[in-house]
């Protein structure tokens, strides 16, 4: 069976401007229980690229800049 | 056949698989009881943030302190909040063992609440005794445990998906097969001794928002070690009876009224008025809720607008930086502030956990399953209402006795290098195809069929139909798709899913009675029958792969229970003055 691809809107936004992936920090990326953080190859830096997430908050409490922000995904609000 | 050499195995002497609540204690209190055994944690996620706890525990509910309750009373209370059908064993050698946890923890830096005189400040939320203590400060538990793993050198793991148990000849646990969630390779961990620490099968159902993630539990625990014992042959105990609890709607975390009861808080219906005497989950409470919900009074509500503001500001503290901290942020957006109205609550999707319900792979006091050299602790294995500190106290039964089990063996465990080569063409089959259905696809439509099938009131005709497409989807297993590692590890969850909606479908379907209020409640046998069901169901894989259940007789108890307190359970709703 083919496969679309459908947009859907995600609830972890990471602020590049303060995101320090690209100097080798993975933080937010180690700790997401659902792996869903991972490297943006276009930017060197964390985003989400799998809409699965717990809003369980990890990510944003451990992120040692504060460039992480969970809102509660849509669906739910 | 050899195992294929392009398969890396790792030697340890004791696997532990799940790095969340049970599994950092049972791996600690292997070294600790015996250093020269090597122990690996292996982990889904990241040990440092896994499970059920990854944001720490706003309290204890089942702690076993002297002075404020016993290990007799507590295993009265949970024997009559399960119906009777419980081992009173094993629920004694949680109780025995609570309070020297307790003080573990509280030496290991974890901070429980205490009163003026430095006595634990334990509240009553139970119907009968004394056991809810207080963690205002438990959001660093998980960081506790990491530093134990590190300080005993225990060997971790993380981002690997465990897969099926290995056995050996003689039918012993040797080891498991996992899958990178990140690169999808291959790997096979051999061991002497495998304690199962893998969570609740929390992702069955689909939760009210249909988000597939919004679940009661952490959605990693998706029954992997459920579905992992079921393939070994190890038995599973009282499936039927699944886990629902009350929940913030939509949210869908806890609410919580352990937190809110002790300080004034209350589940209301529409009016803002009580309906359930006692707050504390059951089974029993949880059909009164259930009652409430679908009647004119409904919804349901946790009202706490006629508390102080310092009340509030106390709960707001404990509620909103532990446990599901964005509590507080969905209040934000909803417009909900605790001080002018009350919360709508619902229930929550259906799932297996021992840690509020009795649902589990089977154990016995000595954290063992039915499979030699296999144990299991948390919210998987089967010991009722065992909460957080039950996952502590099994994961260190679990850790002793697997350190015994592994040092008494003295062979490298002889694997099936076949089964494991075929294990690795059925897991990384999704990748190899072109197209096909994707894994959160035919995770919907599973966990779809469970809510419309399975949901409570339970219906044999509906269970049945579930039965029926269940295995329809089964039959679809070859067209799943996977277009990189992590939607591949997906697909593994998603087989995982559909083991124990399976699961669910055929206990419930054995048992044909009505048991522990709503978990159980069919409406074609409304009552309870203890002529006939006032036993255990077990579920298994036979030989030639069929999974069939049959009746486990309930063990003598060692602590009596009188007529009266068999009752105290099935009274819960408030009852109507005789002027009102």
């Amino acid at each position: 069976m083919p496969i679309a691809t459908h947009a859907t809107s995600i609830p972890v936004v990471v602020d590049e401007d303060k995101c320090i992936a690209d100097k080798g920090c993975r933080v937010c990326i180690d700790v997401c229980p659902l792996d869903v953080l991972w490297i943006n190859e276009a930017t060197g830096k964390a985003h989400m690229r799998y809409d699965e997430c717990w809003y369980c908050m990890p990510c944003e409490v451990d992120c040692p800049t504060k460039a992480v922000k969970v809102n509660i995904p849509y669906l739910l609000r | 056949m050899n195992i294929p050499s392009d398969i890396p195995v790792t030697d340890v002497d004791v696997l532990v698989i799940g790095g969340g609540t049970a599994g950092p204690m049972a791996s600690v209190t292997v070294k600790e009881k015996n250093p020269q055994l090597s122990v690996m944690l292996l982990e889904k996620a990241n040990v440092k943030r896994s499970g059920a706890i990854s944001m720490g525990m706003d309290g204890l509910n089942n702690a076993v302190i002297p002075g404020h309750a016993t290990p007799e009373q507590y295993v009265k209370e949970i024997t009559v909040a399960n119906d009777g059908v419980v081992q009173q064993k094993s629920v004694m050698a949680y109780a025995e063992r609570s309070f020297e946890m307790i003080e573990q923890l509280d030496n290991w830096g974890v901070h429980f609440q205490k009163d003026e005189t430095g006595d634990y400040d334990v509240k009553k939320v139970h119907h009968m005794g004394t056991y809810v203590l207080p963690m205002p400060e438990g959001h660093n538990v998980k960081k506790i445990l990491y530093r134990r793993q590190r300080k005993h050198r225990v060997i971790v793991e993380n981002r690997y998906q465990a897969t099926r148990i290995l056995k050996d000849k003689q039918g012993r646990a040797s080891g498991c097969i996992a899958l990178s969630t990140r690169t999808a390779e291959v790997i096979v961990i051999r061991a002497k001794a495998v304690i199962l620490c893998t969570g609740a099968a929390g992702r069955i159902g689909l939760p009210a928002s249909g988000y597939l993630f919004g679940t009661y539990e952490n959605p990693a625990n998706c029954g992997d070690g459920h579905a992992m014992a079921y393939h070994a042959g190890a038995e599973l105990s009282n499936l039927e009876c699944f886990q629902i609890n009350p929940l913030l709607k939509d949210y869908n975390g806890p609410a919580c009224a352990y937190v809110t009861g002790p300080l004034g808080g209350f589940t209301a219906n529409a009016h803002g008025q009580r309906f359930i005497e006692c707050d504390y989950w059951s089974g029993q409470m949880m059909l009164e809720f259930f009652r409430e919900l679908e009647s004119g009074s409904g919804p349901v509500f946790l009202k706490l607008d006629h508390l102080a503001e310092e009340t509030i500001q106390e709960i707001e503290h404990v509620l909103h930086s532990n446990e599901r901290p964005s509590r507080g942020r969905f209040h934000d957006v909803r417009g909900n502030d605790y001080r002018h109205k009350m919360v709508e609550m619902h229930i929550s999707e259906i799932g297996f956990c021992s840690g509020h319900s009795a649902s589990g792979v089977y154990i016995n006091e000595k954290g063992e399953t039915t499979v030699p050299g296999l144990y299991g602790a948390g919210d998987m294995a089967s010991v009722p209402h065992n909460y957080m500190l039950g996952a502590f106290v099994y994961g260190k039964i679990c850790g002793e006795n697997a350190a015994e089990f592994a040092a008494a063996r003295n062979d490298i465990p002889e694997l099936d290098g076949a089964f494991i080569e075929q294990e690795r063409q059925r897991l990384l089959a999704p990748l190899q195809r072109e197209d096909g259905i994707p894994p959160n696809q035919m995770e919907y439509k599973i966990r779809r069929i469970v809510n419309d099938y399975l949901q409570p009131p339970k219906v044999t005709r509906k269970m049945e139909i579930a039965l029926q497409r269940f295995r329809e989807i089964r039959q679809d297993l070859p067209y799943l798709y996977a277009r990189d590692p992590h939607e591949l590890f997906r697909a593994v969850e998603t087989q995982h899913i559909l083991d124990c909606a399976e699961m669910a479908a055929v206990a419930s379907l054995y048992r044909t009675e009505s048991r522990w209020g709503l978990y159980h409640y069919r409406v074609d046998f409304p009552e309870r029958n203890d002529q006939d069901w006032f036993c255990h169901v077990q579920l298994h894989k036979t030989s030639d792969g069929a999974m069939t259940c049959y009746k486990r007789p309930i063990e003598p108890y060692i602590v009596a229970l009188d007529d009266k307190e068999k009752q105290a359970y099935n009274q819960l709703r408030v009852k109507k003055a005789v002027n009102a």
